[in-house]
């Protein structure tokens, strides 16, 4: 099944959707403004009825997975359940309906949720403030170096580096480099873990801090943090805490505790938030108290149960986006704190980490596992031992799709070749994941017998492989004025 | 427990296939002074008392109506047909994740593409990318852009970019160790010239001189700019602007307490390989289907690390796909109806206001589409009135720029009837 898109099911006949009239005597945009500032001509948007658009949507709808309909076991996303009351929270007019520069005498209720759901994931991280403004984690990253950085600078030291694992997530050297630091690379060593050795070489005055992922990218719980936190420290470096793989351990053990002075939170995968095919998100970030005065402005405070926005900040980095972040995904995130509670939060930790052991095991004969377990809540395993029937990482992948399936995350960590990393969540029952480990045995099985099988797939979904590379060469020739099919966008064919 | 689905026999049964005794086999890793015994919470609620609770929240916010709001500075209150919250609300779309496999997520793949494909055509430009998290970051974002492709370390704000904008566009540039300066004389260090329009106050400002200025001067040109006034603005295209970014809320999107919504950027074609974020094109499978996939990917942090073009990972996909409901159930025809609807009534309440006693356009000389400032005594007080009277009035400025005493910028758009401009007037005559 494809769809055509939009454009080309335009019809310029179609009659437009009938709208408000102006029902006032005014004059013509065309009577007021000169013709320098007028648009010369339309833009080239589709025409098409309510009905046709609607059929459109709904079609390119049923050409998705989703975590509504499928397994989902994408490592490192935690792509469990997103409760359908949230949703019903955050369209609650009282919240939808406010503008954001409003009084603050009129938005206390919003106010109160934010403080609450502050105070919360204080409790959960082990934190003395967290800002809700950041709008994804990336972004959450990148705000916690700009403190970290403002950190350093107050004290009149200048550090220029930022120390980051070879397995860590991509957005962390980004991140890093965007505040303007120099990243350096830290390797892990043979059992997956940080190397100490190699860390207390690249650690020195000129390092501002270390990103660390906990546990880390392979599923592993970094079992010396805390002496890696005590090296950190003691050279003045800070110890930065990238919240992706939060879901392991709440109410198990606190990042603050184990002496991360900043730790960003993915809302969009540990509190429910849905990923929106792409966002929006949110990542806050909590600070222990000596990063407490460079939080983006404004923070929310409460005195004698009123609420207000504090802009008088004066160390404050500013601000990291318009308004006060995300407030909807802010609305569901505490609408999913508050039905799970402590307890909730507890166990959704303990049977993430159980469903991701099982699952593990269930697959160990099947599949390479580069590392010793036990895992923590998602396991990296290699395909490694298929690459003699000539099967990679992503025929699998591709395989598993054609199995009703989405696949796990592949080729990442890059410290692990044919890597299948795979979350499954505490959302996922224990018949699904049977379900799973049988599709990996019959993959693993059809890799013998039939391995051109795997390099077909997928089979059953709209297309089949796309290619990409050259989809890059149209692209390329566009770029380089060779062509002029911009390949990234639409464009009407010239009658 | 809400949303868990294992239960106590799975647990057990489960230990058992992995061959341990307890939960603390699995969590042997974690030291043991590190273990705490719960979480300080309180104990999770049945959905009915969780929704009781947080509608009770909601219920403390005080909601004004559509019709008497007057309120913009960046968030508006505009129509937004059902279709958007139709398929916003379709769990195909809202519980996926980024499209990493592209066979099973053309639905998001296509709707995003199309999405690129109208912000292109809205301003007028080669190629828009697939969303920022708001226009705020957008400015920061091209700005980055300018910065890497010119080599040059400062950037100037010309005129009443939205203050947040500005603030959010300093933080960026503090990283970078990038200048940001006021003022309308591009120099030899300028990376960017960035203006918006309409600007913050709701005036025009001359686009295309300024877009000119900054060429003279070797720099881009970075247009800040409102979708829906461009059904009737010269689109960034048309004057020549390098970059243009804006935010999208009016796109179908609801005020929401300021987010989420969504950021625009598009470019021209030599600019491409600068643009942040996620960009989508088309491919073809081997029977020769068409598809769409992650294009140009090598700019991106997952593949470039400390070298990527941004840090962006998650953008504001859903919002995206909001606006491209929003944009196609308007057409053209529509959008151009929205925005000359706004720009009437705007215009006639700018007429009405200015006739009051003591009441007069702050800039008289200046032409706006639906969102104007106003000099007027006791602005506070004004504000205040209205709210008694249920409206949601002007924004007062001088929180920002000292200069602008007295002043407040009005907004009006299709949601406020002509009724609703008479009740307007009429509380303030009271």
């Amino acid at each position: 099944m494809t769809e055509l898109l939009s454009f080309e099911k335009s019809r310029p006949a179609a009659s437009p959707p009938r709208l408000p009239e102006a029902d006032v005597k005014g004059l013509d945009p065309s009577q007021v403004l000169g013709p320098d500032l007028l648009r010369q001509k339309a833009p080239g948007l589709p025409q098409l009825s309510e009905p046709e658009i609607m059929r459109h949507y709904s079609r390119l709808a049923s050409m998705n997975y989703s975590i509504s309909e499928q397994f989902y076991p994408l490592g490192s996303c935690t792509m469990k359940y997103n409760p359908v009351v949230n949703e019903v929270a955050a369209a609650l007019p009282g919240f939808a309906g406010l503008h954001p520069y409003q009084d603050e005498d009129t938005v206390q209720g919003a106010l109160e949720l934010m403080w609450r759901l502050e105070r919360a994931l204080c409790a959960v991280v082990g934190v003395e403030r967290v800002t809700l403004q950041p709008a994804a984690g990336a972004h959450g990253e990148w705000t916690a170096l700009r403190m970290i950085s403002a950190y350093h600078h107050s004290r009149g030291d200048n550090r220029t580096e930022v120390l980051v694992p070879d397995s860590a997530h991509g957005t962390n050297p980004a991140s890093a480099a965007l505040s303007g630091f120099q990243v350096v690379e830290v390797k892990s060593g043979p059992d997956g873990r940080i190397s100490l050795a190699d860390l207390e070489s690249k650690l020195s005055p000129r390092v501002a801090a270390l990103m660390l992922t906990n546990p880390n990218t392979l599923g592993l719980f970094e079992r010396q943090i805390l002496d890696i936190a005590e090296m950190v420290h003691a050279t003045g470096a800070m110890l930065y805490y990238d919240g992706a793989n939060l879901n392991a351990f709440m109410g198990i053990c606190r990042p603050g505790d184990m002496g991360f002075d900043a730790v960003h939170m993915n809302l969009h995968k540990t509190f429910t938030t849905p990923h929106g095919g792409g966002g929006p998100g949110a990542g806050p970030v909590g600070v222990k108290a000596e990063l407490v005065p460079f939080l983006p402005t404004p923070t929310v405070e409460r005195t004698n149960g009123h609420l207000k926005l504090d802009f008088k900040r004066p160390k404050s980095i500013g601000r990291v986006r318009s308004f006060y972040g995300n407030f909807g995904m802010l609305v569901r995130a505490y609408s999913y704190v508050v039905a799970m509670g402590g307890d909730g939060l507890t166990q959704a930790s303990r049977d993430a980490v159980l469903s991701a052991n099982y699952l593990r095991k269930q697959v160990e004969n099947d599949l390479e596992m580069p590392h010793e377990g036990p895992c923590m809540h998602e396991f990296v395993a290699s395909a490694q031992n298929l690459t003699h029937d000539g099967v990679k990482a992503l025929d699998v992948a591709k395989a598993l799709l054609d199995r009703d399936f989405y696949a796990p995350t592949i080729y990442f960590p890059l410290v692990v070749p044919e890597a299948l990393m795979v979350e499954p969540t505490e959302t996922e029952s224990k018949a699904n994941l049977d379900a799973f480990a049988a599709a990996i045995k019959e993959i693993v099985a059809e890799a013998k017998s039939n391995p051109q099988a795997l390099h077909d797939a997928p089979q059953n979904l709209p297309v089949g492989r796309l290619d990409e590379v050259a989809a890059a060469r149209r692209i390329n020739a566009y770029l380089q004025g060779q062509s002029e099919d911009p390949v990234l966008r639409w464009k009407t064919p010239e009658k | 427990m809400p949303y868990l689905v294992h239960s106590e026999e799975d647990r057990a049964s489960m230990l058992e296939s992995i061959g341990v005794q307890s939960m603390d086999d699995l969590l042997v890793d974690i030291p043991q002074s590190l273990r705490i015994g719960s979480l300080d919470l309180p104990d999770g609620l049945s959905e009915y008392e969780t929704m009781s609770q947080i509608a009770s929240l909601a219920a403390r916010n005080r909601v004004f109506p559509d019709r008497l709001t007057f309120r913009g500075g960046g968030v508006y209150r505009r129509f937004i047909p059902a279709a958007v919250a139709a398929v916003t609300s379709k769990p195909e779309f809202y519980t996926a994740y980024t499209p990493y496999q592209p066979e099973a997520s053309q639905g998001t793949l296509q709707a995003i593409f199309e999405f690129q494909t109208l912000i292109a055509e809205l301003t007028a430009l080669d190629v828009a990318n697939a969303s920022l998290y708001d226009g705020a970051t957008a400015v920061a974002e091209a700005a980055m852009m300018a910065h890497i492709h010119t080599g040059r370390n400062e950037v100037m704000v010309s005129g009443y970019l939205h203050p947040e904008y500005v603030e959010v566009l300093r933080a960026f540039c503090d990283g970078r160790g990038i200048k940001v300066r006021k003022g309308t004389e591009p120099g030899p260090k300028t990376a960017a010239v960035i203006f918006q329009q309409p600007d913050f106050l709701g005036l025009l400002v001359d686009a295309k001189t300024l877009t000119e200025n900054a060429h003279a001067a070797g720099a881009l040109a970075i247009a800040c700019v409102d979708p829906i006034s461009l059904a009737i603005l010269s689109p960034p295209g048309e004057y020549g602007a390098d970059i243009a970014v804006g935010e999208g809320q009016q796109l179908g999107l609801s005020p929401s307490y300021g987010g989420p919504h969504v950021g625009f950027i598009s470019c021209r074609r030599e600019l491409v390989r600068r643009l942040p974020g996620r960009l989508i094109g088309i491919a073809h499978d081997k029977q020769g289907r068409r598809g769409f996939v992650l294009a140009l990917s090598a700019r991106e942090q997952h593949i470039r690390r400390e070298k990527a073009s941004s840090n962006i990972c998650t953008n504001h996909s859903l919002c995206a796909l909001a606006a491209s409901v929003y944009m196609t159930y308007m057409g053209p025809k529509g959008l151009r109806q929205v925005a000359e609807v706004s720009f009437k009534r705007a215009h006639v309440l700018a007429e009405r206001l200015a006739a009051l006693p003591g009441w007069e356009p702050a800039f008289p000389d200046r032409q706006f589409v639906n969102e104007f400032p106003m000099r007027v005594p006791k602005a506070s007080a004004v504000v205040r009135k209205l709210a008694r009277k249920g409206i949601l009035g002007p924004i007062e400025v001088q929180r920002w720029f000292r200069e602008l005493k007295g002043v407040v910028t009005f907004t009006c758009t299709e949601v406020n009837d002509a009724r609703a401009l008479d009740e307007l007037l009429a509380a303030l005559e009271a």
